[in-house]
């Protein structure tokens, strides 16, 4: 342990209602000791909660260790506390950048720079959004393996029914088909509760190639992501393996942006199941 | 289409945004184009009869889901992206409009949205 870090921690244990927690948790994070950082970033939340710089560090935290969907959570939180707080809106920006959502990423990095109009990171984050710090950086990566990391179940093979454990709506609001149209995993209900798993599977077959068309069509290269705005929800849909679709579907009250994030965490986890299937 | 007919002006509340490289009516229930305003290449004509397909998948999926009718749905892609929303009398009709990757996908939408009022 490093001497900052010891001498951090030691002030925090003589004062814990101390706000050192915030260096100590940065400090951390920076030696990228992700576990202790938010640790200490949650006991620091305990004591402060309506902290938005707290939250804001448990984000970056979050997002270091390709958490997205907690850093997500984070930032918006941050942002409910203080609306103007730019490390929130440039990792927002960050967040649907990852998932291909420009025009979101535009627009939190200018609430950014209205906010801080003199930080230079915002002005470098705007370039590789608008593709001029080269194509390498102006493409999304694509989500990283420890996105999808959901404690011990991504060691062990998991049974058929199981697909997405571990993963928010797994039974109501997930479900994995083969390019057929059959149900692979996951489960889908109405906001009444009816099972409509195979009527909704059934009308989906086929959406993959005709998007693929499409795109190819219009010289668009590959399609990543197909979202619908219903009145009573939004569904997205992806490839987790050119042989697959995953559909997620959520009420209104989860914005699309977020739902791209979630969705891309499933087809992650979709793809390894998938993969072990073999 | 006259710039002065609803649909005209319709598709040019869309293709005005910048980014957007073109813009079609498209019947619903065949697939063929009403109306359009596009950069010379693109296949409208296929476009439209897959749009309207996948249009009516989705529909269909949304409706069993207990979702309601979509009011608006995005296919991305790496280079670009189709756009579309329902319009018309009973929605017969869609608003299909083509776009760069970099578009302010946001404004489109909103101008498909007003745009569909317009053509309705």
């Amino acid at each position: 342990m490093s001497d900052d870090v010891k001498a951090l921690s030691a002030q925090l244990a003589s004062d814990p209602q101390s706000l050192v927690f915030l260096r100590l948790g940065e400090l951390l994070r920076q030696k990228r000791q992700f576990d202790a950082a938010s640790r200490v970033a949650k006991h620091g939340l305990e004591r402060h909660p309506h902290l938005a710089d707290a939250h804001d560090l448990l984000a970056r935290i979050f997002a270091d260790a390709h958490d997205y969907e907690h850093a997500f959570d984070e930032w918006d939180m941050t942002l409910r506390i203080a609306p103007q707080h730019t490390g929130a809106l440039k990792g927002l920006a960050f967040l649907y950048f990852k998932i291909g959502d420009l025009a979101q990423a535009e627009s939190h990095l200018q609430a950014a720079k209205d906010a801080a109009p003199d930080d230079p990171s915002i002005e470098q984050a705007f370039a590789v959004i608008r593709g001029e710090a080269g194509s390498t950086l102006a493409a999304p990566p694509p989500p990283p393996q420890s996105v999808v990391a959901v404690g011990s179940e991504t060691v062990a093979p998991l049974p058929d029914e199981r697909v997405f454990a571990g993963l928010e709506g797994a039974q109501e609001g997930l479900l994995l088909l083969d390019a057929a149209g059959l149900v692979l995993g996951g489960a889908l209900k109405t906001p009444e509760g009816a099972d409509v798993t195979e009527a909704v599977a059934a009308y989906l077959a086929g959406v993959s190639q005709e998007s693929a068309r499409a795109a190819r069509l219009l010289d668009l290269g590959s399609w990543r992501g197909l979202s619908a705005e219903g009145q009573g929800g939004h569904v997205y849909l992806v490839q987790p393996t050119p042989e697959s679709l995953l559909l997620l579907m959520r009420d209104r009250s989860l914005p699309l942006g977020r739902l791209g994030l979630l969705a891309q965490r499933a087809a992650q986890v979709a793809r390894q199941w998938l993969e072990r299937q073999r | 289409m006259s710039a002065a007919s609803p649909m005209g002006r319709a598709l040019d509340l869309i293709t005005r945004v910048r980014g957007v490289r073109g813009a079609m009516v498209v019947s619903r229930a065949d697939g063929l184009i009403v109306a359009e305003q596009l950069m010379e290449g693109i296949k409208g004509g296929a476009v439209a009869a897959l749009a309207s397909s996948l249009a009516g998948r989705l529909q269909r999926a949304m409706v069993s889901a207990g979702l309601g009718p979509s009011q608006f749905w995005h296919l991305q892609c790496d280079h670009g992206a189709l756009l579309v929303v329902p319009a018309g009398a009973a929605a017969t009709l869609l608003l299909v409009a083509v776009t760069e990757a970099d578009v302010n996908v946001g404004l489109v939408r909103l101008e498909l949205l007003r745009a569909a009022e317009t053509a309705g």
